[in-house]
């Protein structure tokens, strides 16, 4: 809303002017129109989907009040474990795709193999599907003779998460870092900054803050993408449902499962859509 | 080969023609496509359930019982189709591509509330595979006191899991894995030291698939806790229920269900019993 000094004097006043009663009757109508447009389909799905012939069958099998009750808070435990292993990946990804990226910015001539190990590395494991990583670094690994607790499928695991995701966040900071004008580099230089000081005072501090949308989103795939160490053992809420899934036949606790990823997912990606729009808001 | 056994089991057993014959009526108008007899099996098929992954040959042990019941219900050997299906697809609501599905599924009570399973055609032991390694390493015997300390293994799939958990107790939380490869894969990596298979499958892996691979003890088909019983699959309420019902008591009762498996499966008294 771009208010002017003298619509805000007014409604201090407590008179609208005409313009902002105006606008809040459309809003109103378009609040109303959206409303109703949105009850109608809620109510054709509602009312039309249970009038299929194989409705029933399908709501035993999926919406089954009796097996998600049963098998909710073993979904919930199970749920624990992706969260710790979310926990712990998340900063190292942080750390390792903020060191790569700084890897591929480098200038000096001389630490072009940094360079190319940046590259190089980013190729790689963007390239790669994420499932693939996991196998040939989970059992891979370990495979070649570690002694317990060091051939861990969670420790191997997460490196695979931790190399796949912060291949991802490498490339989502050099783009933070390339939005940055050289202007700003100059500016630093001729102030008598050092190359690494621009980069930790100048260039970083702007370049993390635009691209932290971005990264909102690789973390939300993140969580969902845990739930792929479960081809290598461990028994995450995914693995779980499918254990119950195939214990009952019955594909309720796959829902289970769906509600409570979405019960952290919806209020993490409503939060990355704030900030973005905030962003948005603050540049203009 | 199959024909000279099928022949050979013909004169044996007089009967059986009176039963194909009466069967025959018993399925009639109560399969997909009439007279044909659908079969489904898992894709790939496994060794030693069917062989070469090719159901048709009729040979393996699920391949031969699923044409002798076919004969029992009165549908001869061209009368029979195969169709794949994951363990999803057949259980999923919703129209069914076979009439009946084999592929090692475990009859449980809770399975039984939504689809339907006929009598049960095997009954499995369950075995502890692992490898000569970690025998010889950590001084395995069978015997369950021995064994709860192990890190454990299973297929996700299977009721292996819950019979693990109620045989042996293990002190610390399975892992479970998607396929067989993917256990003996973790077994490899020193990962988990044992795991639990039905015992025909546990032969096939400690032969073939897993380096080293050894069977520490089985836990007998006729135990009275946590018993493992495969039964062909249905859809819940399928009126072929009792037609297979009928067909596999017959071949139970006429001894031809053993004689099956003594021909596929291989002979298990070597493995010892565990405690």
């Amino acid at each position: 809303m771009a208010d002017t000094g003298l619509t805000q004097a007014r409604r201090v006043a407590g008179a609208p002017t005409r313009r902002a009663a105006y606008e809040a009757r459309i809003r109103r109508r378009s609040n109303l129109i959206a409303a109703a447009s949105t009850a109608a389909v809620m109510l054709a799905v509602v009312v039309l989907v249970p009038l299929a012939p194989g409705w029933e069958a399908v709501q035993r099998s999926f919406f089954n009040g009796r097996v998600f009750v049963e098998t909710f808070p073993g979904l919930l435990e199970a749920f624990l474990l992706d969260v710790a292993i979310f926990a712990w990946c998340a900063p190292s990804i942080a750390l390792v795709g903020l060191v790569i990226a700084l890897c591929r910015d480098v200038r000096a001539p001389a630490l072009f193999p940094l360079r190319a190990f940046g590259a190089v590395f980013t190729d790689i494991f963007r390239g790669l599907p994420v499932i693939l990583v996991i196998y040939l670094i989970g059992f891979g690994v370990p495979g070649l003779g570690l002694p317990r607790p060091w051939n861990s499928p969670y420790l191997w695991g997460s490196l695979a998460l931790i190399l796949v995701y912060s291949a991802y966040v490498a490339e989502v900071i050099r783009s933070g870092i390339d939005s940055i004008h050289q202007s700003q580099r100059s500016a630093a230089a001729s102030l008598g900054l050092s190359e690494a000081d621009t980069m930790r005072y100048v260039v970083l501090p702007q370049a993390l803050r635009n691209v932290v949308p971005a990264n909102m989103n690789l973390l939300i795939a993140l969580q969902k993408d845990v739930a792929l160490l479960s081809f290598i053992g461990p028994v995450e809420i995914f693995r779980q449902a499918g254990v119950y899934k195939s214990l009952m036949a019955n594909f309720t606790p796959y829902v289970g499962a769906a509600v409570i990823f979405l019960a952290i997912t919806i209020p993490a990606t409503r939060y990355a859509d704030y900030l973005m729009a905030r962003q948005q808001r603050r540049r203009r | 080969m199959r024909r000279t056994m099928l022949a050979l089991c013909a004169t044996a057993l007089p009967a059986t023609g009176a039963w194909a014959a009466e069967h025959a009526t018993c399925a009639e108008g109560k399969t997909l496509q009439e007279g044909v007899l659908t079969i489904a099996t898992g894709n790939p098929a496994y060794y030693p359930w069917v062989i070469d992954d090719a159901p048709e040959s009729g040979e393996g042990y699920e391949a031969a019982v699923a044409y002798a019941v076919a004969e029992e219900m009165g549908f001869g050997e061209d009368q029979v189709e195969w169709v794949r299906t994951s363990f999803d697809e057949a259980i999923q609501p919703g129209a069914k591509s076979f009439d009946v599905n084999m592929q090692q599924f475990s009859i449980t009570p809770e399975r039984e509330e939504m689809v339907d399973f006929s009598e049960p055609y095997y009954s499995s032991a369950m075995a502890v595979l692992t490898t000569g390694d970690i025998v010889e390493a950590q001084g395995l015997e069978p015997t369950v006191e021995s064994m709860k300390d192990l890190r454990w293994g299973a297929m996700a799939g299977t009721t292996a899991m819950p019979i693990l958990i109620d045989l042996i107790a293990p002190s610390s939380d399975p892992l479970l894995y998607g396929d067989n490869a993917d256990v003996t894969a973790a077994m490899q990596a020193g990962q988990i030291d044992a795991a639990l298979f039905d015992l025909p499958t546990a032969l096939y892996l400690s032969a073939v698939t897993l380096e080293n691979g050894t069977i520490l003890g089985q836990f007998p088909a006729d135990r009275s806790q946590s018993p493992d019983e495969f039964g062909l699959l249905m859809e819940e309420g399928n009126p072929l229920k009792e037609c297979v019902d009928a067909a596999i008591t017959a071949l139970r009762e006429s001894g031809r269900l053993a004689e099956i498996e003594s021909e596929w499966l291989q002979e298990a008294t070597g493995v010892p019993v565990i405690e």
